[in-house]
């Protein structure tokens, strides 16, 4: 699920234009944009605050055979949050699933490493290292 | 692609096709039959409604009901289809016991102890429930006689499939002003409402 709520639209038109068989299905939830409180602990194990707000799309579809895919997308794609439903939905099925690995999730994966990778490598350019003294801890 | 509805039985069906406005419109219904108590209302833009529930029902639900407001269902519609399509599409939490519901959903025929559901206190009356009740029928035609603020004279109101001892509760509930419980009632595409302020004659 990770995989495809950080995947492009375009990659995603792609994978659902690739299908051989794309299936039919009914919206259980539009898509609807709102807002998630993002919270955070210091360091992973401080006391819980408040991070900010972020946009999110949610949705969810049911195929016709009655799978139920969600999905929860940063940005205001509501398309793209549909596309991802479609695909979790899809996803469920323990046969079809090992093929959709291969065919959608593996590309799609594959995209977002090169895009991390890509900002590292830009991240890493520019980076400084300083020598400090030793702190107390 | 987007095949048509697909009927289950598990209650996950599509709400309202369109969820802002046709929330709106209902709100603005339940509104109009609150503030008139004893007038009949017709919804339009209704949702699907999973087994047990009318399309008046899930669209009354889905207007108010929320990830705050805590919804107590009888027994028979608990771990159902309706506690799925309410619990999916409002968020809502099941309240457990009949003092922490915010909202109740009672089927007409089998009436829970209504005292059970909270009234408010002095200091904040509207923390009340408001109890949604599904009946067979709402006509305007006969029936009680309904008078009290919103009615200029006088409304008449018969339920069918309402059990009896309604009328006795709705008596004491209304002695309880400015405490007390709200009703909806709701049959297939109709609302009508009798907030704590109605008096109920024969």
């Amino acid at each position: 699920m990770s995989i495809l709520a950080k995947a492009r639209i375009e990659e995603l038109e792609q994978a659902w234009a690739g299908l051989d068989a794309p299936p039919n299905y009914a919206m259980l939830r539009r898509p609807e944009t709102g807002l998630v409180m993002v919270r955070g602990r210091a360091g992973g194990v401080g006391s819980q605050f408040n991070l900010g707000e972020m946009t999110v799309t949610r949705c969810a579809v049911r195929l016709q055979d009655g799978r139920v895919g969600h999905a929860y997308v940063a940005g205001r794609d509501g398309r793209r949050s549909e596309l991802a439903a479609v695909f979790d939905a899809l996803l469920q099925d323990a046969a079809a699933r090992p093929t959709l690995e291969r065919t959608v999730v593996g590309p799609l994966a594959d995209g977002h490493a090169r895009r991390k990778g890509e900002i590292e490598a830009k991240a890493a350019a520019t980076r400084v290292d300083f020598f400090t003294m030793t702190r107390g801890n | 692609m987007q095949g048509n509805a697909i009927a289950r039985d598990d209650g996950l069906l599509p709400g309202f096709a369109d969820s802002v406005r046709d929330s709106q419109r209902c709100f603005r219904a339940v509104l109009d039959a609150m503030s008139n108590p004893g007038r009949i209302v017709r919804l339009t833009g209704l949702p699907q409604a999973p087994a047990g529930l009318d399309p008046a029902t899930a669209a009354v639900c889905l207007s108010l009901v929320d990830f705050e407001t805590a919804l107590w269902l009888p027994k028979a519609m608990r771990g159902g289809p309706a506690e799925s399509y309410l619990r999916f599409h409002c968020g809502c939490p099941i309240a457990s016991d009949a003092s922490e519901a915010a909202f109740a959903l009672v089927p007409g025929s089998a009436l829970p102890e209504l005292a059970a559901f909270p009234i408010g206190h002095d200091q904040y009356p509207d923390r009340s429930a408001t109890v949604v009740l599904q009946v067979e029928d709402i006509r305007a035609d006969g029936g009680k006689r309904l008078t009290g603020p919103g009615i200029e004279a006088e409304a008449r109101l018969a339920i069918g499939g309402l059990d009896d001892s309604f009328w006795a509760a709705q008596r004491d509930n209304a002695a309880l002003y400015p405490l007390g419980l709200d009703f909806i009632f709701t049959s297939g595409r109709d609302v009508a409402a009798m907030p704590r302020t109605t008096r109920v004659g024969d």
